[in-house]
């Protein structure tokens, strides 16, 4: 074998079967090893052939083990030539993996959300009735099940993961239809199918109009697809809003091997869209990343589904391999000449890799850190490929775009924001879910929508942990991407969050900062450290000494002042968007006076 | 050269031309204007992570940094703007807030020019407080100082050594260098090059002759005389620089732009010396 340096720690019969079984299901032959020893830097960044089964191979271990055991970590660097300290380097990157032995080798490990949404639902008293049952808690950034607190995530020890909220039994594949707030509205288009096909039938699928987007994009042709796309003005949909067809037409214009992505790593606090539509639509998804693979003339596409999505990653497996046996996926789908693939990868716990590049470098097997751009993923993506990456919720906006033209999709919605809109209703609203809007309603409205709000509304956090609190004057707010960029605010992935007069908004903000320090990837300074010294300035201004009342920060103040410039150079210097936002929440609280005291 | 492969940028109002595929520091060098680097080495691939070598580009809506942006034709660079200025004061004083910079000379002159206040941040501050790791008697790391700038993984990795003994583990401030499951160096890949030590910008990674020097007070710098040679061992001709103080080989390092090294040696060249003056080592001392 070639020069890997391995310790003498052996792995067990089971932990060699699970990990080879995780590489055999990839396609890669668990027992080739490489002969020649360039194989083995891992700094030989671009060597797609086997180091991609990293996330795979640790998540088999992690499951099997309960941990990432020295014996473990040994037999997946053998068999994917990867540098134990690299691996390790990558496995102590994510939250759902433990690179320290556990104390209880026996038993699940239980993480319970504590951000915004299950926190003001009382999931500190979840955890404390759990932690005095004994369970092992984890106390976990959002879950991505928001309209149903308090979320736990269950990480099975040799059994499934599974997901349990409010009301809600969703760890098997016969799970109930997901019930929708809006399910007899007939004007819904990306939730049109939620709640009412079984989500597991091809045939279902097929009988309420699957796959005539992808019938009719062969007959249109790759370049009109994109033109239609670009026609469309369809902006992505995870807050960025870049124009998808520009995307599509760049990768469109580069030639040899390219990939399609759907970013599925939904991690934004307050967001659940996404895990809405792969749980009860996975077809659908399937079928849009198939138009995109035709469409920029990609041959393999990828789906990375964030690690807490259980379910998701389990319906979107069983399309992928429906879809297949149909002629839908692989070679020569649906009677063309046409080849595209699709695997998906599981992330493992890291909000970071929402972040595009961050995601490339997950999936590719490194830590998921973000690379500096330019150069951007419509050159050099994942595996240094051109590369068009989406959310799903961007990519379900092709299905109809391609159906009824880009022309027709344009004229919805408003001129600045075509189409429809999915907004994440969470926090004190009487009937919290996922709301479909055509481009154009208000924040008050689209808050009617949900019921209105419980209590008398104080704030509302718009577009995410990494977006804004504004106050009840707001409501007259156009919710379209034009306005509130004009209000210096930002959709961001959709999230309305609303909290009355009774939530301890202090706390609410300081886990905001918290979140952001538990999340930077450290890569680059004004994030490491910047997002670690605003959480402590909230916390100390905001905890009492010697029964005092606490300080508060009021707009103005030195302790505002200075977080206004680690603000400044978070939002200058930070390689990528978590640092970009991660003050921003902060900031807008300070200036609604939210931060006057703990109450 | 030709027309296509010259690009034309404006650095403070300066127009300075350089290549095509230069980088915005090149630039900056090129008009006479100093730059603080951390993460940045001639002899590495530029880690992009400090932060503090940020320029104003016009129509950038962030700052970039210099030492991985392409230098394009008619870019407009502002390196000592309102906004630049904050960054760079900013990132080193974060850095001094969370970590030991008292031997990264370089820094010194810059935290002093940009007036970042590291202690702003009171007492009770989270910073990073390990043990200092004695494992041979080769070299020493103390992890207090480390900045993670990324020089020594890309040293040990496929900037130099290929060794891969070390990587970034963790994540966020909890994010250090580490072997595998944190083992002894002499139980990882380790091949005690020393190229890690030689690329450390804060002395978080030193030559145990000079930690045990620092520890008695008797760190001289300036009176270490630096002599060039070629190394003994064998053929391929690696300069070498021996640094001696009081007539001891102190530490030996090799110039960042000779051809055969970029900086890089091997372990018998980095550490072999004691051949030279029997007896007096560390290397012979044991651990």
């Amino acid at each position: 074998m070639a020069d890997l340096h391995l310790s003498e720690d052996l792995a067990s019969e089971a932990e060699v079967s699970a990990i080879d079984s995780a590489i055999a299901e990839l396609g890669l032959d668990p027992a080739v090893v490489q002969e020649t020893p360039r194989l083995v830097r891992g700094g030989n960044r671009r060597r797609a052939s086997r180091r991609h089964g990293l996330l795979p191979a640790l998540h088999a271990l992690q499951r099997e083990s309960g941990w990432i055991s020295p014996g473990g970590l040994n037999h997946i660097s053998k068999v994917l030539q990867v540098p134990p300290a690299e691996a390790y380097g990558v496995a102590s990157f994510y939250e759902l993996f433990r690179v320290d032995s556990p104390p209880d080798h026996d038993g699940n490990v239980v993480h319970v959300c504590v951000d915004a949404a299950c926190q003001i639902a009382g999931s500190a008293k979840t955890i404390a009735s759990l932690e005095a049952q004994g369970v092992a808690v984890h106390r976990s950034p959002c879950l991505g099940q928001c309209e149903r607190p308090v979320a736990q995530f269950i990480q099975g020890r040799q059994r499934p993961d599974s997901v349990e909220a409010d009301g809600v039994e969703n760890g098997s594949i016969d799970g109930v239809l997901w019930d929708l707030p809006q399910k007899h509205d007939p004007s819904l288009k990306l939730l049109a199918r939620v709640g009412r096909i079984d989500p597991t039938s091809l045939e279902a699928y097929v009988g309420s109009g699957g796959y005539r987007a992808l019938a009719r994009a062969f007959t249109l042709g790759a370049s009109k697809v994109v033109e239609e796309v670009l026609s469309s003005g369809l902006a992505g949909r995870g807050g960025a809003a870049f124009p998808t067809g520009i995307k599509w037409q760049a990768v469109a214009a580069e030639s040899g091997q390219k990939y399609v992505v759907a970013n599925a790593d939904e991690s934004e606090p307050g967001t659940f869209k996404d895990r809405t539509l792969m749980e009860n639509d996975p077809f659908a998804l399937v079928e849009a990343l198939t138009i995109a693979g035709f469409a920029t003339g990609a041959t393999k596409g990828w789906i990375y589904v964030r690690g807490e999505y259980p379910l998701a990653v389990q319906r979107l497996q069983n399309a992928i391999d429906a879809a297949r046996d149909a002629g839908f996926v692989g070679q020569g789908i649906a009677r063309s000449s046409i080849e595209f693939d699709i695997e998906i990868r599981r992330g493992a716990g890291a909000y970071i890799c929402g972040e595009e590049t961050a995601l490339f470098n997950s999936l590719e097997g490194f830590r998921g850190e973000p690379r500096q751009k330019p150069p951007f993923p419509t050159t050099h993506g994942l595996f240094a490929r051109p590369t068009a990456i989406n959310n799903p919720e961007t990519l379900l906006n092709v299905l109809s775009i391609v159906l009824d033209g880009g022309e027709a999709y344009a004229a919805s919605g408003t001129e600045g924001s075509s189409g429809t809109k999915l907004f994440c209703l969470s926090g004190n609203v009487v009937r919290p879910g996922i709301y479909e809007v055509e481009f154009g309603p208000t924040l008050g409205e689209v808050l009617e929508l949900a019921g209105g709000v419980v209590g008398n509304l104080r704030a509302i956090l718009l577009g995410g942990a990494a977006g804004s609190f504004v106050g009840p004057d707001m409501l007259d707010l156009p919710l379209t991407m034009e306005a509130t960029r004009d209000a210096g605010l930002s959709l961001g992935s959709g999230v309305i969050m609303a909290f009355n007069d009774e939530v301890d908004l202090g706390a609410v903000v300081t886990r905001i900062a918290e979140f952001f320090r538990n999340e930077s990837c450290g890569q680059c300074v004004p994030c490491r450290v910047g997002s670690l010294r605003q959480h402590e300035l909230l916390e100390s201004s905001l905890s009492s000494s010697r029964g005092e009342e606490p300080l508060g920060i009021v707009s103005g103040s030195a302790p505002a002042l200075l977080l206004e410039e680690m603000d400044r150079v978070m939002k200058d210097a930070s390689i990528c968007g978590l640092g970009h936002t991660a003050s921003t929440a902060v900031r807008s609280a300070i200036e609604l006076g939210l931060m006057r005291s703990s109450r | 050269m030709s027309k296509e492969s010259i690009v034309t940028v404006s650095i403070d109002g300066k127009m300075v031309s350089v290549a095509a595929g230069a980088t915005l520091l090149d630039a900056c060098r090129q008009a006479g204007v100093d730059t603080p680097t951390l993460c940045y080495a001639d002899n590495l691939t530029a880690a992009n992570a400090c932060r503090v070598c940020v320029v104003e580009v016009e129509g950038s809506r962030t700052l970039v940094p210099s030492c991985s942006r392409s230098a394009e034709d008619a870019m407009v660079v502002q390196t000592d703007s309102e906004r630049v200025r904050h960054s760079r004061k900013m990132v080193l004083e974060f850095l001094g807030s969370g970590v030991d910079l008292s031997q990264a000379d370089d820094l010194a002159g810059w935290i002093d020019y940009y007036g970042s206040e590291p202690d702003r941040y009171g007492p009770d501050r989270a910073m990073i407080k390990e043990e200092v790791r004695i494992q041979d008697s080769l070299y020493i790391r103390d992890y207090d100082k480390c900045v993670l700038c990324y020089k020594c993984v890309s040293a040990c990795g496929e900037d130099a050594q290929h060794s891969f003994a070390i990587a970034v583990a963790g994540r966020g401030f909890d994010a250090r260098i580490r072997t595998e499951f944190d083992v002894r160096l002499p139980d990882s890949a380790c091949v005690y090059c020393g190229n890690c030590v030689a690329v450390c910008p804060t002395n978080a990674l030193q030559f145990k002759t000079e930690f045990d020097l620092r520890k008695m007070g008797e760190w001289k710098p300036t009176e270490q005389a630096v002599t060039r040679t070629v190394c003994s061992y064998c053929g391929v001709g690696c300069n070498l620089e021996v640094h001696v103080q009081d007539d001891t080989i102190v530490k030996v390092t090799s110039p960042d732009d000779h051809d055969v090294t970029s900086g890089h040696l091997c372990i018998k060249g980095r550490f072999g010396w004691s051949y030279v003056q029997p007896g007096q080592s560390a290397a012979e001392e044991g651990d």
